[in-house]
């Protein structure tokens, strides 16, 4: 795989993409809009994998980072009473960013299966914490408020997915996006193509591999923490079961292969599918959703090794 | 005698009971070319991997520039202008040539890379088709790497190692795995580029005509030892050499 000749989204394909969104929002019924909400949350979670995967790494433990996201917004609202979405954002994406810090000494070192593993365990770790704290409701998790923007507070008859919330979730997902897709196109993402292809080369380049991947540990902890704010917004409750279990980790690695890591919009497809796919399954063949899911993931693996993108890069390469 | 730009002083390498390098001590002056010799497992490598801060020397001390730089990483030793090309070429194998060199020239000396500015910009670029010009490998600009005939391979390699401009450019074996007829052309052109760019060079080889032809100087290695030290001719030529690194042949009358 050439990652180096991508097509990249251009500024402009971003800002059409979040504005269509935003146009839409009149005419979306509420289901769809808080599908797509959802969707862009998780995808960010998708979108950190998808760094690590152009690094040739890949953690069985995002779910550590969505629940630290989740979490730390969850707890600035319930014990500081702070509801600005903005500020909770910045908690969330602040205390994981903190924490991959310090875990990215001991992860930097590691490839393969044991840097995945390592996560895995920093997640189970985190997860029975959190179930055996009778203080944040254990594992029933607890409640989070209605949040606002800049003082801008949704009327008491206003549902949880305002226009507010929506709006908040698209623009900042597609200012995210745009900001990865520069960093995969900068040294730091060429530095990721230099670790999964030749990391010996890439020292004597005089690049730190291990530095290199620390950042990129950061970096993917960030995002999962975002959309774990995001995630705990929308829904209004944060549980251990929800954010830091490994099932829950597992879906994060599901999505970022569905989706590929050919483009910074591959993580939001995927995830929208795979949420699509769960709504319906969960509706019509309750019994057999994950068996869809299975099938799903099998035929993308043995048809479409590049993920859902490659499809995307199929087609404008015939209209070439 | 100029100061030395490179200096070991009693170097010592131990791997379980094979000693890899013992009592090394080297000098190599600005501009030199130094040929270094000796049989399979002699230690040539491994004392590549010692002055580029590979492996950390067990004992002895190295000196560039007249600093110490014992125990420095590959990292620092980069950095400090010291650079090498690999018996195995150590390439980026999924890329092409062309993406291996803009790879290599956007990233070089960033030990934390900047993450706010592209890589691929117009002076990167430039920069990258220079050095496939000056090795003459723009034909294969466009093909990856795990595609390339070994001759290529090893050219890249060497393009590669030197991004960034060394001071000092170690070659492990630059001409293994090609064939003899091809040795002097590779060769010749390696040795052209890195005279223009002004680096002084360490080249390991097995061929004792290469040797011959573009070595200023030769040391010779022998279990982890200095076995000879000196003028081609005189190494060369040196008895013990003979018996433990070059082998006897038979004289060839014809080639002269
Ligand atoms: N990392 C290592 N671990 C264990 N032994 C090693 C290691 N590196 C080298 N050796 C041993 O040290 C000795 C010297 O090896 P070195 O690779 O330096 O030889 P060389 O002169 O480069 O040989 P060649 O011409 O085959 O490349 C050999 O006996 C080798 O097996
Ligand atoms: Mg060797």
């Amino acid at each position: 795989m050439t990652a180096l000749r991508n097509i990249r989204p251009t500024t402009a394909g971003i800002a059409l993409a979040a504005a269509v969104l935003l146009g839409l929002w009149p005419l979306l019924p509420a289901w769809a809009a808080h599908t797509a909400a959802v969707s862009l949350g998780g995808g960010l979670v998708a979108l950190g994998l998808m760094i690590l995967i152009r690094f040739g790494l890949v953690s069985f433990g995002q779910g550590l980072f969505f629940a630290i996201g989740g979490y730390a917004a969850a707890l600035a609202n319930q014990f500081l009473g702070i509801t600005d979405m903005l500020v909770l954002s910045v908690a969330g994406i602040t205390a994981a960013g903190a924490i991959a810090w310090a875990l990215g000494y001991i992860v930097r070192g590691h490839r393969g299966i044991f840097f995945a593993m390592l996560n895995l365990a920093f997640s189970m770790i985190l997860f029975g914490i959190l179930a055996k704290t009778v203080a944040l409701g254990s594992t029933d998790g607890f409640s989070v408020g209605v949040p606002t923007l800049l003082g801008v507070a949704p009327g008491p008859e206003a549902g949880r997915l305002t226009f507010v919330l929506f709006g908040f979730i698209v623009i900042s997902s597609a200012l995210v996006a745009w900001i990865v897709d520069r960093i995969l196109a900068s040294p730091v993402g060429y530095a990721g193509q230099g670790v999964r292809e030749n990391e010996l080369r890439l020292r004597y380049l005089g690049v730190s591999a291990r530095g290199a991947v620390h950042l990129a540990y950061i970096m993917a902890a960030k995002l999962a923490a975002l959309g774990g704010v995001f995630t705990v917004l929308l829904i209004g409750h944060v549980t251990p079961e929800d954010t830091a279990y490994w099932t829950k980790s597992g879906e994060f690695v599901f999505v970022a292969i569905l989706g590929g890591a050919g483009n910074v919009a591959a993580p939001f497809i995927a995830q929208t599918v795979f949420e699509l796919v769960r709504t319906f399954a969960l509706q019509y063949v309750p019994e057999a959703w994950q068996m869809l899911l299975g099938i799903t993931l099998l035929l993308v693996i043995l048809f479409l090794p590049g993920g859902l993108w490659s499809l995307v890069d199929r087609l404008r390469g015939r209209n070439a | 005698m100029p100061e030395a730009l490179l200096e070991t002083r009693g170097l010592g390498k131990t791997f379980g009971a094979v000693v890899a390098a013992e009592d090394v001590s080297v000098s190599v002056a600005a501009g030199e070319i130094v040929g270094v010799i000796g049989a399979n497992g002699a230690g040539k490598t491994t004392f590549c991997n010692m002055v580029t801060g590979y492996l950390t020397p067990d004992r002895g001390r190295i000196l560039f520039r007249g600093t110490d730089i014992t125990g420095c990483t590959v990292g620092e030793a980069t950095a400090a202008g010291i650079h090498r090309s690999f018996q195995i070429p150590q390439l980026f194998p999924g890329l092409t040539v062309y993406e291996n060199l803009l790879l290599s020239v956007g990233v070089f000396g960033h030990r934390r890379p900047p993450w706010w500015k592209p890589l691929v910009r117009p002076e990167i670029q430039e920069a990258a088709r220079r050095v496939m010009e000056q090795y003459r490998i723009s034909d294969s600009a466009e093909t990856r790497v795990d595609r390339l005939p070994q001759g290529v391979r090893k050219l890249l390699d060497i393009a590669m190692a030197m991004v960034g401009g060394p001071a000092m450019i170690l070659l492990d074996e630059p001409t293994s795995g090609i064939s003899t007829e091809e040795k002097f052309d590779v060769m010749g052109n390696v040795i052209d580029a890195l005279r223009s760019s002004g680096a002084t060079v360490l080249f390991v080889e097995h061929d004792m005509d290469v040797v011959g032809r573009y070595a200023d100087r030769v040391i010779a290695f022998r279990e982890g030892r200095v076995l000879a030290d000196g003028a081609p001719q005189e190494v060369l030529e040196n008895p013990a050499v003979i018996e433990h690194v070059v082998g006897r042949r038979p004289p060839r009358s014809s080639d002269a």
